[in-house]
């Protein structure tokens, strides 16, 4: 009797594990689906749209003659500004933390500082930035102030993903360094880093890819929406040469763009808001991608 | 002959700069933290100069800008609240799900190729999701439930759930995976089924990680602003009705601050207002998520 | 020869293994293995570390089917039901339902003590109560567990001491009656006092249940078995009645192992 129950049994909880298993690929075909959907949609409606006037012209009054040009220089521009502070930034605290911080009080309120900010919705940081760096500092709705907005934003995933790179790297190899007689910064500078470079550029192409579509935070500190010009150009042909007027200047990005003409109730600028959204996408996707070929490259190549 | 060493004063004081600029950035992070709490702060407490704590909390109107102003946060609380809601009710069950599926069933190669695929979902920019929410999602909607406005919560959370999925299913994952391979073959060899293991002993061991995944899940939707803004509208309706159309917190603050209000407004320092509450609610989820993290990863 | 017919027609045959091999992908891991186990007796394996008595123990609760890549070739065949349990065809559920297997480490879930034992009982669809209360209670006492946790069944199994978590491990294996039990080292992660403990314990429980054990332990191997397989390099050396097999082994290969010289 005790077989016959364990049979039957069986066989009921082997039906429950094949629905489990349906249910579950046929989740992840919804997703698929969906993340089909999303990408048809942009590029049925917004494909056809993008051409050499689309990517060249400024915003517009008139749907058809609009482009994308100043967004793309202001997302490039607020991005070049991410970069510069936030990586440099980012690997210093992930180095510092790793390699040099004590385990003492003011370590750990730097890393529950680090978690915490990890948290913190991206239109919060628009907040602090409207208050402190537009208010209080006069940066106005540079950007200046954009990109120094962003690498906050992006500087717990830089720091995040540094740290973890340099973990994953034994401690023999620390050893072996200073038994040679390196000083500390020499051990880190010809060891550690070029060893975790792989998993650090992962993490800035990710935390950058975060950044160009991040929409949020820049409207809060009044980037505009309508440019019809592009910032000052760096390279002067009056001595000194290099000029920095192009970081107060005004700005939008592709994502403030495409919100703008999602916005509006015309169907033609919604087009425009595709083809933006297909840029956009691309751009975020091929990063993303780049940074997980690259972590599988460094995961491949070196083996502890 | 060997070589001399650089003198020891310089390396020594080249070696002790280069660590207090490293601390420097480090230390960042506490500053920034500080910042954004004293701006949010000392921006927000001259709202209430001029209204009353009764007034924020007892009122069902939120309409600062009008010429008849209320303030009653409630409205946009409740649009939080229902955008948030059915975000979770999409994320944690598919989330977990995957999770299950990628860390019990799936083999390594079809995982190491499913789990990156589902984190591009937020790789996504979400004024794209905003988009494919209000010209995609809420139009097919509309086909089967003609009643829908064109601005509504509904479709807003649904595909901001769909974007935090890999926030659950990745989280989760990782919290599974770490628990001891020792466990589940005890049950199996008891003649237990995955789904059994999986369910009666990974589930619950792993409980406290998969916890603190849902608990960012919330903070993220409670956070998210483009996709709300687009696709919810930007009326605050004191409502739970899914099918109706609702302002967020977060939705507010762009409202806002697409206009040009005087920064001595009471409109202005009202943003400075939500996003106060905005950062205390996501600061309780985070603090509570990372608690129940910690209490998983010291117990494997 | 005659001894081997002499279990069968006794219908005293618990576990027949006919020409078995194991192959962990390319790797021959286990080769030609012929292994007859009796009703009610203890088996030990032993062997140098390698040799393959742990991947023989696990293939008879079909435990390498959880990882890919690994195939069983031959049969063991589990008396009196005549069901060859490395089959394919045969659900590895099923072996493991009759076949339950303690392992090296305790590995209790993070549950309550009750819950443990109970859980094979539960997953086997039984939902009667008392009737669980009753087995769990029965199995512990028979690993001589329940006069230490009688008082506190409903807190975490995480709190008792290794030795305790192992025979709680025995109890939760026991409790669902299954045909044969297999250890894998079960005493290697713990104390002399709670090593002793177990050993008596599997000396008690070879009355109701069939039992083959895996051990590094030459000793224990004598302590606790009726029979004993020595392997090496995955094949089986020589296997006969304990005494035998430590006192005058027909293998030079075997005395040399007993006696010290190698592994």
């Amino acid at each position: 009797m005790m077989v016959n129950n364990q049979k039957a049994e069986i066989k009921k909880s082997k039906n429950k594990e094949f629905i489990f298993l349906s249910v579950s690929l046929i989740l992840l075909a919804v997703l698929a689906i969906t993340f089909s959907a999303l990408v048809y949609d942009l590029v049925s409606n917004g494909l056809s749209r993008i051409d050499k006037s689309f990517m060249t012209s400024f915003p517009s009054r008139f749907a058809e003659k609009a482009g994308i040009l100043s967004a793309c220089v202001g997302s490039l521009a607020v991005m070049g500004v991410t970069c510069l502070l936030a990586i440099p930034i980012g690997i210093g605290a992930g180095i510092y933390l790793e390699e040099y911080a004590p385990k003492n009080f003011i370590t750990t309120i730097i890393e529950v500082s680090i978690s915490n900010l990890a948290g913190v919705p991206s239109i919060v940081y628009g907040l602090m930035a409207l208050g402190l760096f537009v208010q209080k500092f006069g940066f106005g709705a540079s950007i200046l102030t954009a990109g120094l907005t962003l690498s906050i934003l992006v500087l717990p995933i830089i720091i995040v993903t540094t740290r973890e790179a340099i973990r994953t790297i034994p401690n023999t190899i620390r050893e072996a360094a200073l038994a040679l007689g390196t000083t500390k910064w020499q051990m880190i500078w010809d060891h550690t880093l070029p060893y975790s470079m792989g998993g650090i550029l992962t993490g800035i192409i990710i935390a950058l890819s975060r950044a160009i579509g991040e929409t949020a935070p820049l409207i809060t500190i009044g980037a505009l929406t309508f440019i019809a010009f592009l910032p000052a150009s760096p390279i002067t042909s009056t001595f000194p040469f290099i000029s920095f007027q192009w970081l107060k200047d005004p700005f939008t990005v592709l994502p403030i763009q495409m919100f703008n003409w999602v916005s509006r109730p015309q169907e033609e600028f919604h087009v425009n808001a595709a083809a933006t959204g297909l840029v956009l996408v691309i751009v975020t996707i091929s990063m993303n991608i780049v940074a997980l070929t690259l972590r599988s490259h460094f995961r491949k190549k070196i083996k502890w | 002959m060997l070589l001399r060493p650089k003198s020891r004063t310089i390396r020594n004081l080249k070696e002790f700069l280069i660590e207090k600029i490293l601390f420097t950035t480090a230390f960042l992070a506490v500053v920034i933290t500080v910042g954004i709490a004293l701006t949010l702060f000392t921006e927000a407490l001259p709202f209430f100069k001029s209204v009353t704590l009764k007034q924020f909390f007892g009122d069902k109107q939120w309409s600062p800008l009008f010429s008849d102003p209320h303030y009653g946060i409630w409205p946009l609380v409740t649009g939080t609240i229902v955008t948030t809601v059915i975000a979770l009710c999409i994320a944690v069950p598919i989330g977990t799900i995957m999770a299950i599926f990628l860390s019990e069933y799936a083999h390594p190669k079809v995982r190491e190729v499913i789990k990156p695929l589902l984190e591009l979902l937020a790789a996504i920019p979400t004024v794209v999701y905003g988009y494919f929410a209000l010209l995609f999602v809420t139009p097919l909607m509309q086909k089967f439930y003609p009643e829908l406005s064109g601005f509504n919560m509904l479709g807003a959370g649904v595909v901001m759930g769909v974007m935090i999925i890999p926030y659950v299913s990745s989280l989760s994952e990782d919290a599974m995976r770490a628990v001891p391979m020792a466990l589940r073959e005890g049950s199996l060899a008891i003649g237990a089924t995955k789904l059994q293991t999986s369910t009666q002993v990974v589930f619950p061991s792993a409980f406290s990680g998969i916890t603190s995944a849902y608990i960012l899940a919330i903070s993220r939707a409670i956070g998210e602003t483009m996709v709300v803004t687009i696709a919810a509208g930007m009326q605050p309706d004191f409502t739970l009705n899914p099918i109706r159309p609702a302002e967020t917190m977060t939705a507010y603050i762009v409202q806002v601050s697409m206009g040009d209000l005087p920064h001595d407004s009471i409109g202005y320092k009202s943003i400075f207002v939500v996003g106060a509450c905005l950062f205390l609610m996501t600061l309780f989820f985070n603090i509570l998520g990372q608690l129940a993290r910690k209490k998983f990863w010291k117990a494997y | 020869m005659e001894n081997e017919n002499a279990i069968v027609n006794n219908k005293e045959l618990r576990l027949e293994v006919k020409n078995f091999n194991f192959y962990y992908g390319q790797v021959h891991a286990l080769k030609n293995i012929d292994l007859l186990i009796e009703r009610n007796k203890a088996v030990a394996l032993i062997g140098p570390s390698g040799c393959g008595k742990s991947t023989l123990l696990r293939s008879m609760n079909r435990m390498h089917d959880l990882y890919p890549g690994n195939r069983y070739e031959g049969e063991m065949i589990l008396y009196p039901e005549k069901l060859n349990i490395v089959s394919p065809k045969v659900d590895p559920l099923e072996v493991r339902m009759k076949i339950s297997m303690v392992f090296q480490k305790p590995n209790p879930f993070p549950k309550t003590i009750f819950e443990n034992v109970a859980y094979g009982l539960k997953i086997r669809g039984i939902k009667d109560k008392d009737l669980i209360a009753q087995k769990v209670q029965k199995s512990l006492e028979n690993v001589g567990l329940w006069n230490e946790v009688k008082n506190r069944l409903n807190q975490s199994a995480l709190g008792l001491s290794g030795g305790q978590q192992q025979r709680l491990c025995i109890a939760r294996a026991l409790a669902t009656d299954p045909e044969i039990i297999v250890f894998d080292e079960p005493t290697s992660a713990l104390d002399p006092i709670a090593t002793a403990k177990i050993e008596e314990l599997v000396n008690v429980l070879k009355k109701e249940v069939t039992i083959v054990i895996v051990t590094h332990n030459m000793q224990q191997a004598a302590r606790v078995s009726d029979y004993t397989a020595f392997m090496y390099m995955g094949e089986l050396i020589e296997f006969g009645e304990t005494k035998n097999i430590f006192t005058r082994p027909s293998k030079k290969l075997t005395e040399e192992y007993i006696t010290g010289h190698f592994g």
